[in-house]
């Protein structure tokens, strides 16, 4: 049985050249960049050629990347270490309702504190209302933080009209770019972006490295407290296998992204239109056009996500759902839900991510297999023989 | 994160589907995650001749419905509302914890059944 991965949202495989590129760094040259002897410097010089090209593709200079261990904590630095310096300043945050568990958790977490925070709705295709976003703002906002890109849906927000919101207000904007970045292409400067948080292991790098683009002037508060690396803003010594490999997955990015985003869409839109057309009484939540080129996050219904997932799995399909029957939490998906759409619509979303690696085959062979399961799984659900029932009824 | 009995029960789930003119039909809705259930009932001198069920849920919900419907058939109507959730999660080798509370109705939805065709017989 082939094995098809479609969760590339969820994590993607190291790449093959960043593999090569880190494997010297872990016993060749394994100084502490922070080391003056020459195992040190060896270190030190690959550190900041990784800073270099991690700040080539979202257009920073290089002293404006710290490096972290990944978009969670690059998310909970912008936002609590923005939050602790500015708190003479005011102590209001505007955010969205479809933020990723990082920022929502570090925002509810700064309520405690004694933070008011305005989460903003969406509308049904995910899309945020940008004169909504300047109304919330009041004399005591100090921090936006919206992310790019939806992790479940792919839905993309309006980042540069928010940025030119914030910047007209003078607000400090903080973006989670985590699914963004090497997808679609991301300018801190065209966005006007105070801070952005991207991780490795969403671009071929590993888990375990991500890093969060500080404007130069924005003063926050570290969360690790320690030694001096990353100019005072995270202390700890450096994931330098992590690092590298960082840089060289977004190297490839940045060389690749228009051929590697356009192929992508087209192997996106053909697994949609055939599902669509597939299985009737399916939709696609998230924006039309506003989406991540690679993302598809598509509800059938009648039938419950998790019982799709496993069945996808049995024929070797990963793909992900947002359903709550994965987990303790009540409900479906926070941001399936903040869209408005139906439960039962909501509980059948399956996210597919596609990825460098999968083909026009791969596509298929989900397209061929799909179809089957919804079936198997409608004709055990007694929604979908009480929605027969009711046409016969309405017919006769 | 399931068993191999879980995973046999939801891919081939036993007893599926709809009895015509049963003689009890009995359903359940978790509050927690929606699931529901629907439990088709034949009897004959107190003894569950037939049953049959839908399902709309999760791996676990379907499961626990098949494994159910194994369970009964054959047995008393007494035997029957003597069944309990947690026998069915035990005789699928344990479901998952957060499964245990949302998805975990079958023996619930074949007592409505059981009820209801009592009632009726009354």
């Amino acid at each position: 049985m082939k094995r098809i991965y479609m969760d590339n949202n969820a994590t993607t495989a190291v790449r093959p050249e960043v593999m090569e590129a880190m494997l010297p760094f872990f016993r060749e040259h394994f100084g502490n960049p922070s080391s003056v002897h020459w195992a040190g410097r060896e270190t030190g010089a690959a550190l900041e050629a990784a800073r270099e090209k991690v700040a080539r593709l979202i257009n920073c200079d290089p002293a404006e990347i710290v490096f972290t261990s990944c978009g969670s904590e690059g998310d909970n630095l912008a936002i609590k270490g923005v939050a602790d310096a500015r708190r003479d300043r005011g102590n209001h945050i505007i955010t969205t309702e479809v933020e990723h568990p990082a920022v929502l958790a570090a925002c509810k977490f700064l309520e405690k504190q004694g933070f008011e925070v305005t989460y903003l709705p969406v509308d049904e295709q995910g899309m945020l209302d940008v004169d909504a976003l300047e109304a919330a703002i009041t004399d005591k906002t100090i921090l936006i933080s919206v992310m790019w890109a939806n992790n479940e849906t792919g839905t993309l927000f309006p980042i540069e009209q928010i940025g030119a919101v914030a910047r007209k207000h003078k607000i400090c904007f903080h973006t989670d770019a985590v699914q963004a970045i090497g997808r679609v292409p991301v300018d801190v400067e065209k966005a006007q972006l105070d801070l952005l948080a991207i991780s490795g292991h969403k671009i071929g790098a590993p888990k375990g490295v991500g890093a969060l683009y500080v404007r130069k002037g924005v003063r926050l508060t570290p969360l690790i407290h320690g030694g001096h690396q990353e100019r005072n803003r995270r202390a700890g010594t450096h994931n330098l296998p992590g690092i590298v490999g960082l840089g060289t997955a977004c190297e490839m990015a940045s060389a690749d992204l228009q051929n590697t985003a356009d192929r992508l869409r087209r192997l996106r839109d053909r697994l949609e239109q055939g599902l669509l057309a597939a299985i009737p009484e399916s939709q696609v939540n998230g924006h039309p056009s506003q989406r991540l080129p690679n993302t598809l996050n598509i509800s059938f219904n009648y039938i419950e996500g998790e019982a799709v997932l496993l069945f996808l799995d049995m024929q070797g399909i990963a793909a992900s759902s947002g359903s709550a029957c994965m987990s303790d939490s009540f409900g479906q998906s926070h941001v399936i839900d903040a869209m408005g759409v139906d439960p039962m619509m909501a509980n059948s979303a399956i996210r597919f991510g596609l990825g460098y690696d999968n083909s026009e085959a791969d596509v298929d062979q989900v397209l061929e297999i799909l179809p089957g399961i919804v079936k198997k799984l409608r004709d055990m659900s007694p929604f979908y023989h009480e929605r027969g029932a009711a046409k016969l009824t309405a017919n006769s | 994160m399931y068993s191999d009995k879980v995973i046999d029960h939801f891919t081939n789930p036993r007893n599926v589907g709809e009895i015509e003119n049963a003689d009890g039909v009995g359903e359940k809705v978790s509050s927690s995650c929606g699931d529901r259930m629907k439990v088709f009932l034949k009897v004959e001198d107190g003894i569950i001749k037939d049953i049959k069920f839908q399902t709309y849920g999760c791996g676990a919900a379907i499961a626990s419905s098949s494994m159910m419907s194994e369970m009964v058939v054959g047995k008393t109507l007494q035997e029957a509302l003597d069944l309990t959730n947690d026998q069915v999660a035990d005789a699928l080798g344990g479901l998952p914890a957060p499964k245990l509370h949302c998805s975990n109705l079958a023996a619930d939805a074949l007592h409505e059944a059981i009820k209801n065709y009592q009632a009726a017989e009354a």
